[in-house]
């Protein structure tokens, strides 16, 4: 069995125009349905595998992002949906904004779209999934020794 | 031999109550899925949730909490073993009410105040169901003119046509003990929550998994007490307490996802009144009957 049957997800808002967010919650009702593969969108950061953020990274909710990703128990992925969480989108260059999730966290899945379409983002959870047991077996292996000489 | 097959449940119970409470669990799901005109999990989806909890890192809020929770998980099987090896009824719901102090602690222990609200909010829970628990214990006791649970399924008429108030209430805070909306104030499988997940906030990985196994336990344990109301000596009683059990909690699923969540003023002022209007009218008429 993989841990990867039930990945919980903890949505975060990052400063988006909340055109994503109304897609990612889509993914909810019963059109699409993600429920069915096991994803439970929960509020608790302790209890997530997956972290998914729309919208990009500015000076005030950086040190959230970060905070909430320290407190993700391992194995944890991180989705970055839509392209303002990709790499800043059309905010890109406004003063306050950093840029995409990846100038704070270290992004697993890229999710482009303005609107990240619902099927894109259901893709995107499904590989960010797949992700989770490799980062598991990972985590389990031995640390490889390097022969030296 | 009668001790060898209180035993056996006994043993039964510990063993099997976590697969058929996570069936329970599973079939809620997939249940509640359909009634939203969704597809739903597999009804297998909650032991995939369980041992995904199990594999994950746990991060440890403070080792007082953890020692709290397996206290829970202890006095809940205990209650449940007590309740199928055929114990007394009183004390049964007292183990169960010392489960639910521990429960409590664990999330007072943590310095959250998510999770401290949601202990405040249990303790108002207990507030509203306890009254209803003892009523419940006493009315066994007058119909049956026993505590012990194996004097009341061995009785000749089945305690429900002595109860049925009582048996309704029952019913009632059985929704609270579910956790389910409209009264899953403390915590609920629900998403998104103005207290975050209330009493499992700070807990996480293996600890999060007792906590959901010990549900499991206190599910099928409850169903049992359902099942109490209906069982006599003769053999076909326990089918129709089997019936009973999954028609309760068709019942409970059904209101669940009917209703939304509620004040906790509302469930309190709720709850007695039934307790009083349902529960003590029971018991005053039993009496004189008796």
């Amino acid at each position: 069995m993989n841990i990867s049957k039930s990945p919980w997800l903890l949505h975060y808002d990052g400063s988006s125009c909340n055109g994503c967010d109304i897609e990612v919650l889509a993914c909810l009702t019963p059109v699409y349905d993600v429920e069915r593969f096991g994803v439970i969108n929960t509020g608790n950061p302790k209890h997530a595998d997956i972290f998914l953020i729309t919208g990009g990274i500015n000076h005030q909710n950086a040190d959230v992002v970060r905070q909430i990703y320290n407190q993700m128990p391992k194995p944890k992925v991180v989705v970055a949906v839509g392209i303002c969480a990709c790499n800043g989108g059309i905010f890109k260059e406004c003063y306050n904004i950093l840029g995409g999730v990846d100038t704070v966290l270290p992004v697993d899945i890229y999710v482009p779209g303005c609107a990240a379409r619902p099927e894109a983002i259901i893709d995107g959870v499904v590989k960010a999934v797949a992700l989770l047991d490799e980062k598991r077996k990972k985590a389990a292996a031995p640390p490889q020794r390097k022969e030296v000489g | 031999m009668e001790l060898v097959w209180r035993i056996v449940w006994v043993a039964g119970y510990v063993l099997l109550a976590p697969l058929l409470g996570g069936l329970l669990a599973g079939f809620d799901r997939k249940i509640s899925a359909r009634m939203q005109g969704r597809k739903g999990p597999s009804v297998w989806q909650p032991f995939y949730d369980l041992y995904k909890l199990f594999k994950k890192q746990s991060v440890v809020v403070n080792n007082v909490q953890d020692f709290l929770v397996y206290g829970f998980l202890l006095f809940i099987v205990f209650t449940g073993g007590l309740f199928f090896f055929g114990g007394d009824i009183l004390l049964v719901f007292f183990a169960l009410t010392l489960a639910g102090i521990f429960f409590i602690m664990s999330a007072c222990s943590a310095n959250s105040p998510y999770s401290a609200m949601g202990a405040q909010r249990e303790l108002m829970q207990m507030m509203a169901y306890e009254p209803m628990v003892l009523l419940a214990a006493i009315g066994f006791y007058i119909s049956t003119g026993s505590f012990s649970v194996m004097d009341i399924i061995a009785a000749k008429d089945s305690a429900i046509c002595y109860l049925p108030g009582i048996f309704a209430g029952f019913l009632f805070i059985l929704t609270i003990k579910f956790r389910k909306s409209p009264y899953d104030l403390s915590t609920t499988h629900h998403a998104h929550q103005e207290m975050v997940k209330g009493l499992t906030t700070e807990l996480s990985g293996n600890i999060l998994a007792c906590v959901e196994l010990s549900h499991w336990y206190e599910n099928v344990f409850l169903l049992g007490v359902v099942g109490l109301f209906i069982v006599n000596s003769t053999w076909w009683s326990w089918l129709i307490a089997v019936a009973v059990i999954l028609i309760a909690y068709f019942l409970e699923i059904l209101i669940d996802n009917v209703f939304p969540r509620v004040k906790w003023q509302n469930m309190l002022k709720a709850s007695w009144v039934v307790t009083l209007v349902a529960g003590v009218i029971n018991l005053l008429i039993l009496t004189m009957i008796k």
